[in-house]
């Protein structure tokens, strides 16, 4: 019996529903040796920004209870070399490419990225980072004089709307929005990036956190503050989605501590559409292999047919 | 010398790999024997695998070990050697909540194990002489892999022949000295530092290395050392007042060791068009372009 596993991210088709968070896949390359790539539901690459970033200094990372604390700043070739000396490889996978941008000062940045990747047609679709916790906070360019503001885009409705509705003038191509948690209600910035044309939403980025060392009282990230992930942060991801799920029309692109079939399934089920493995491929670089499979299997033993009427049907 | 990428051709694998054995060698210090033979047949000095130590998610990440050597002595039946090829060794110390977890895995148990990583040393094959005296400098658990180094450094050189390794190893106490027999038996000089002086020179084991490099009638040709980042901070001034070519191993905290999440950066001084200023600097991956690096690459903090 055929069980489907096809799902549709705006104008894009993918066979199944498993991606990877940008951030944890690199450029795709430094998984060839562990997994078949074009298996992949699609790979959303590391984030791209108009020039390049060095990145934050070390130490970057830090182990936490379940989790991980990390603040890379979004070290990246710019978008030229990127396209250079990355993109060559990830089209040869023959998975849907999505890539991850941000703008380090102004939503200029995003519409220029834009434009550009919109010209090469090997790109699948584009998703906004419009939540990156670990890069000096985005000066916020509301366009109305006075209301200029510090903070991320993603935490304030009015500067994600400006920001989505930019993009979308000048690409025909299937965006997504990243979302951040570190909001008080995730849903109105949602619904604000849905009425600004995205085609869907990606949540959640990483929790902001941060860890001492009480020997040298020191923190453990050079940067201080960070970005938490892994399987601590999943319950709060999973309420998200479902929340997020309940206002707005577009598919979610679910992600946050997913692990293994078990936890992806929580995700679809609060409302997901499709998820995306983060931290796991740090630990599991077959994690996502494993979900494709898991699922199949779900499905087949719960006489499933289709992933999409999994979506969602949280029973309350 | 450019030695990025050199071997970054040898294939990685994953695997769920049996536990030969896994032993106390004294103090906090372990051995541990796994069977993982794509590993040992491709591994060269200076690589290292990352291991989970649990199944669970606690710890969450892996943890990283270099090799210490392949096949093992004691575990080889008479006429079996081939076996013993199929077996890679580690050191480490029970110091953390990953490490202690490690330290109770029981023979017979099965860890994943991904392997070989990073680029190892750039091994010298000159035959060893009187004037050709390359210098190993362990620090603590940087003893590991220089043991594998020596091994192969050695490896087609008759024991005859009049050239010695130096090996300079450091220890907190002398409870703490590592593998001091293994270098010897592979034909090496071997000289001690203890931090509280309980054997050997009394001091770093940067300081020994000072006192002997003015004891030596010609240049030593090369420098190889592992230990902490203070110790190989100290070897890379003393390399480069020396004019002596040095390979720095590295020790770092990593998230994936596969080159993909970008924490366990070092600075590089930049090279070429990037060099505007001599604190230029790149950020490059402890787990992908090293853990070896050429000391006068390196921008030290």
């Amino acid at each position: 019996m055929g069980i489907s596993l096809k799902v549709k991210i705006g104008k894009l088709q993918l066979n199944n529903p498993v991606m990877v968070a940008s951030g944890t896949f690199g450029y795709a390359e430094e998984f060839k040796d562990f997994i078949d790539l074009k298996k992949l539901g699609a790979i959303v690459t590391k984030t791209i920004t108009l020039k390049p970033r060095m990145g934050n200094p070390p130490p970057r990372t830090c182990e936490t209870p379940a989790g991980l604390l990390n603040s890379i700043g979004l070290e990246n070739p710019g978008i030229e070399r990127f396209l250079q000396e990355k993109l060559p490889f990830l089209k040869k996978t023959g998975a849907p490419i999505i890539v991850s941008i941000a703008s380090e000062r102004d939503t200029d940045e995003f519409i220029t990225l834009a434009r550009r990747l919109d010209k090469i047609k090997e790109i699948s679709a584009i998703e906004l980072n419009i939540s990156c916790p670990n890069i000096k906070r985005v000066h916020q360019v509301t366009r109305s004089p006075g209301h200029q503001k510090y903070g991320l885009i993603a935490q304030d409705a009015k500067a994600t709307f400006e920001v989505v509705k930019a993009a979308r003038k000048v690409t025909q191509k299937t965006l997504i929005t990243k979302l951040s948690p570190n909001v008080t209600d995730i849903t109105e910035i949602a619904q604000a990036a849905q009425d600004a044309g995205t085609n869907a939403l990606a949540l959640i980025n990483t929790l902001m956190g941060m860890s001492v060392d009480v020997r040298g009282r020191k923190p453990k990230i050079a940067m201080v503050t960070a970005g938490l992930s892994g399987p601590a942060i999943r319950p709060v991801a999973v309420r998200m989605v479902w929340e997020v799920y309940k206002k707005v029309k577009i598919p979610i692109i679910g992600m946050g501590g997913i692990m293994d079939t078990q936890s992806a399934l929580e995700f679809f089920i609060a409302g997901a559409s499709a998820i995306a493995v983060g931290t796991a491929n740090f630990i599991n670089p077959r994690t996502t292999i494993e979900i494709i499979s898991g699922l199949e299997k779900y499905l087949a033993r719960n006489k499933i047919k289709d992933i999409k009427e999994l979506i969602g049907s949280l029973k309350i | 010398m450019n030695i990025k990428y050199q071997i970054s051709n040898i294939k990685i694998t994953n695997q769920k790999s049996k536990v030969i054995s896994n032993k106390k060698i004294k103090d906090n210090y372990f051995e541990i024997i796994i069977a993982a033979p794509e590993i040992a047949g491709s591994a060269q000095p200076g690589q290292f695998v990352n291991i989970k130590v649990s199944d669970g998610i606690e710890p969450l990440l892996r943890r990283p070990l270099s090799i210490h050597k392949i096949g093992h002595q004691a575990t080889r039946p008479p006429g079996h050697q081939s076996k013993a090829k199929r077996q890679i060794v580690m050191l480490y110390e029970a110091v953390g909540k990953g490490t202690e977890i490690l330290s109770q895995r029981k023979p017979g148990e099965f860890l994943d194990v991904i392997g070989p990583l990073g680029n190892g040393f750039n091994i010298d094959r000159r035959p060893l002489t009187i004037d050709y005296r390359p210098i190993l400098i362990a620090g603590g658990m940087g003893t590991a892999p220089l043991v594998f180094l020596a091994e192969k450094l050695r490896e087609g050189k008759s024991q005859k022949s009049k050239g010695k390794m130096l090996v300079l190893i450091g220890a907190r106490t002398k409870k703490d000295i590592l593998c001091e027999e293994e270098f010897k038996k592979l034909g090496c000089e071997v000289k001690i530092a203890t931090d509280d002086g309980s054997r050997g020179f009394k001091g770093y084991v940067s300081d020994l290395l000072i006192r002997e490099l003015s004891a030596f009638s010609s240049q030593p040709s090369a420098i190889y050392a592992c230990g902490p980042k203070l110790l190989l901070k100290e070897v890379s001034r003393i390399s480069q007042e020396h004019h002596i070519p040095a390979q720095l191993s590295l020790e770092s905290h990593m998230a994936c060791g596969i080159g993909a999440c970008m924490g366990c950066v070092i600075k590089q001084k930049a090279e070429g068009r990037k060099r505007k200023a001599d604190d230029a600097f790149e950020y490059q991956r402890v787990c992908k372009e090293g853990p070896v690096f050429e000391a006068n690459q390196i921008l030290w903090e």
